[in-house]
């Protein structure tokens, strides 16, 4: 365990030098990556909470991922064009506010994670990845249809939002913003892990009939940490939206929920620092073998294969050695 | 008019559901026998579609076509099944899913590697070609009644092999106790060998069935294999009879849903406006007929098991 606070200190601090070393040797564009990086660790951490945690293995996130980008994308749209976002009973106009923006996703995100939580949970297992799969194809399809904000085509942005008190176009003071996020949400999580409702998720995990016998109600945990989980990953899509300055029906994809699992897998299912060094690693081979080859999918596909079929526990196991991981 | 219309749309939704018959029967045999998850069964649709166009390319033979579909999807299940799957039983559903999207990328990208990016195309012969008119003076295109047909024939055919035969009574009895059928003495690796290629044959015979009225191209297997899990969550996991009643279900609700929502929220609704939401709620439409099954039976129409 304590190799594993070392090898968490030392990804955080990588994390930190990288861009740090960037600025100085004026190189935006590694900045661009790791930023990248923190976005996709804090979309996974999301994801660990109900995965990790909750041994949910829900292979939807793409859904909040997608509704945090569309949240950022609809605001910024209207406020871009001057035209409200409603004017019926009230009046609600689009906005630039990045911690506005922030809200709104993590409300709709969530809610969004309570409804598809109180249908999936009522089963579990192979059933529940389905379903989950399911529901992010419907996200997808819809936003396919969904001619006012684009369809398939989806929402530009010209600039990128704006943050009280800082110039969010200069790339390191963005990528600050986001690290902090990802710092807090970090330590929300090792919280949460070790408050009375993580034991109990836990055990909720490990042996629903034994938690209900003590009188705990493993659905409600579930679906709790579900929710939690959604507003997470919601956060963290309307931030990519904010990186990019471009959302589409592709952040709702199956391929994208595939990708945030895989930051998990990569680094270590239930492990703290799982998702970022997962997220890192992947936003690196993006970069090396995208540079090699354009079928870097294949080496990718085959990493995979062998993370999950010789490295269990993955990159975190692997340095940290065991603990008590998923089971 | 309207009723024709009906008519119509009612035969493509069937036709549409008969298709997904063919995936979901062999992921549900998967998972009921092995309790495997596999998300690469869309990528088998896929290389049966592409080994459909690459021999109809050299040969101009339909049926060879067909036939070289089926067995290089077979093959491919084949190999992966030993090479890959095999390792996976075992493990948690993590790990399937995992292992079976690094497959996914594996067979897309190689795939584009061999064939390009750009779309192939496997023509309907000619003796299925062009329209038929049915009794009451409907036109309906031949190959979509040839589809309908061989899935109807392909779905009795394998009830016949579940119930009748003895490889049948294995695949049943490996669904109901894995462990006891090994101990009585059948080669159980041989057996989950044989319904993996199963499967995978029929994936790659809708593949090709289906690639010849659409474009056969890299990733088209994914959306199909989503809505088999649709299919299966509605049916029941395991249950061949809920595959094929879940997929009619869920082709009808497509077909029709896209046709007739937003000519049904245009007797109250501007017509622009009625489109957009028709449209938009019609593409919707299944998920939410998943979601209402699963709140009056979790586990699915005919599934036993929780």
């Amino acid at each position: 365990m304590i190799r594993e606070s070392y090898l968490n200190t030392f990804v955080l601090a990588l994390l930190i030098a990288v861009p740090a070393w960037a600025v100085v040797a004026n190189e935006p564009f590694t900045i661009t990556l790791a930023t990248r990086a923190v976005i996709f660790a804090l979309a996974a951490t999301g994801l660990n909470i109900a995965l990790g945690l909750g041994g949910m293995v829900s292979l939807g996130h793409a859904v909040f991922f997608g509704i945090g980008g569309y949240a950022m994308g609809i605001l910024a749209h209207h406020a871009q064009t001057y035209t409200p976002l409603m004017d019926g009973l009230f009046l609600i106009e689009g906005t630039k506010s990045m911690p506005v923006i922030w809200l709104v996703a993590m409300v709709t995100s969530g809610i969004a994670a309570l409804l598809i939580g109180l249908v999936s949970l009522r089963t579990g297992g192979v059933y529940f990845i389905m379903i989950t799969l399911a529901f992010g194809q419907m996200f997808y399809y819809f936003s396919i249809s969904w001619a006012t904000y684009g369809g398939e085509d989806g929402l530009s942005i010209y600039l990128r939002n704006d943050f009280p008190g800082l110039n969010t176009l200069v790339p390191i003071n963005f990528f600050a913003i986001c690290f902090t996020i990802l710092l807090i949400v970090l330590l929300l999580n090792a919280l949460i892990a070790k408050s009375p409702f993580g034991l109990a998720l836990n055990a909720a995990r490990q042996v629903p009939q034994r938690a209900e016998a003590v009188g705990l109600n493993p659905q409600r945990l579930k679906l709790v940490a579900f929710v939690i989980s959604g507003v997470i990953t919601g956060l963290a899509g309307a931030l990519f939206a904010d990186l990019n300055r471009f959302v589409s029906p592709t952040m709702f994809s199956w391929q994208t929920s595939g990708e945030i699992m895989i930051f998990i897998i990569l680094g270590g299912v239930a492990r703290l620092c799982g998702p970022v060094v997962g997220a890192v690693v992947f936003v690196m081979l993006e970069h090396v073998l995208g540079d090699l080859s354009d079928y870097w999918h294949i080496y990718l596909g085959v990493l995979l294969l062998l993370v999950v079929m010789f490295v269990r526990g993955g990159i975190v196991g692997l340095i940290a050695g065991k603990h008590v991981a998923h089971d | 008019m309207t009723t024709l219309l009906i008519i119509e749309q009612v035969l493509n939704g069937l036709q549409f559901g008969i298709m997904l018959f063919l995936m979901a029967a062999g992921l549900t045999l998967i998972f009921g026998v092995m309790g495997l998850i596999n998300l690469a069964h869309g990528s088998l649709y896929m290389v049966g579609a592409f080994a459909a166009a690459a021999v109809a390319g050299l040969t101009g033979s339909f049926v060879l076509a067909l036939m070289a579909a089926m067995a290089a999807a077979a093959i491919a299940g084949v190999l992966v099944e030993t090479v890959v799957i095999r390792r996976l039983y075992a493990a948690d559903h993590l790990d399937q899913v995992l292992a079976t999207f690094a497959l996914i990328l594996i067979f897309s990208e190689g795939t584009r590697w061999v064939f390009g990016s750009f779309p192939l195309f496997l023509n309907i012969p000619a003796y299925l070609s062009g329209p038929i008119t049915l009794p009451g003076g409907i036109e309906y295109p031949l190959y979509r009644l040839f589809l309908i047909g061989i899935g109807l024939l392909v779905a009795a055919g394998l009830g016949l092999l579940i119930t009748r035969t003895r490889i049948g009574i294995q695949i049943r009895a490996g669904e109901n106790d894995r462990e006891m059928i090994a101990a009585l003495g059948v080669d159980i690796s041989r057996l989950y060998t044989l319904v993996f290629a199963l499967g995978a044959a029929l994936a790659g015979l809708a593949g090709a069935l289906v690639g010849a009225i659409q474009s056969v191209q890299v990733g088209m297997g994914e959306p199909v294999l989503i809505l088999a899990f649709v299919v299966i969550v509605i049916g029941g996991i395991g249950s061949i009879k809920g595959a094929l009643i879940g997929s009619i279900l869920v082709g009808l609700t497509d077909t029709l849903g896209g046709i007739f929502l937003p000519q049904l929220f245009k007797l109250f609704m501007e017509p622009a406006t009625a489109q957009t939401s028709g449209s938009a709620l019609a593409s919707m439409a299944i998920y939410i007929l998943m979601a209402a099954v699963l709140i009056w039976r979790p586990t699915g129409l005919f599934g036993a098991r929780a």
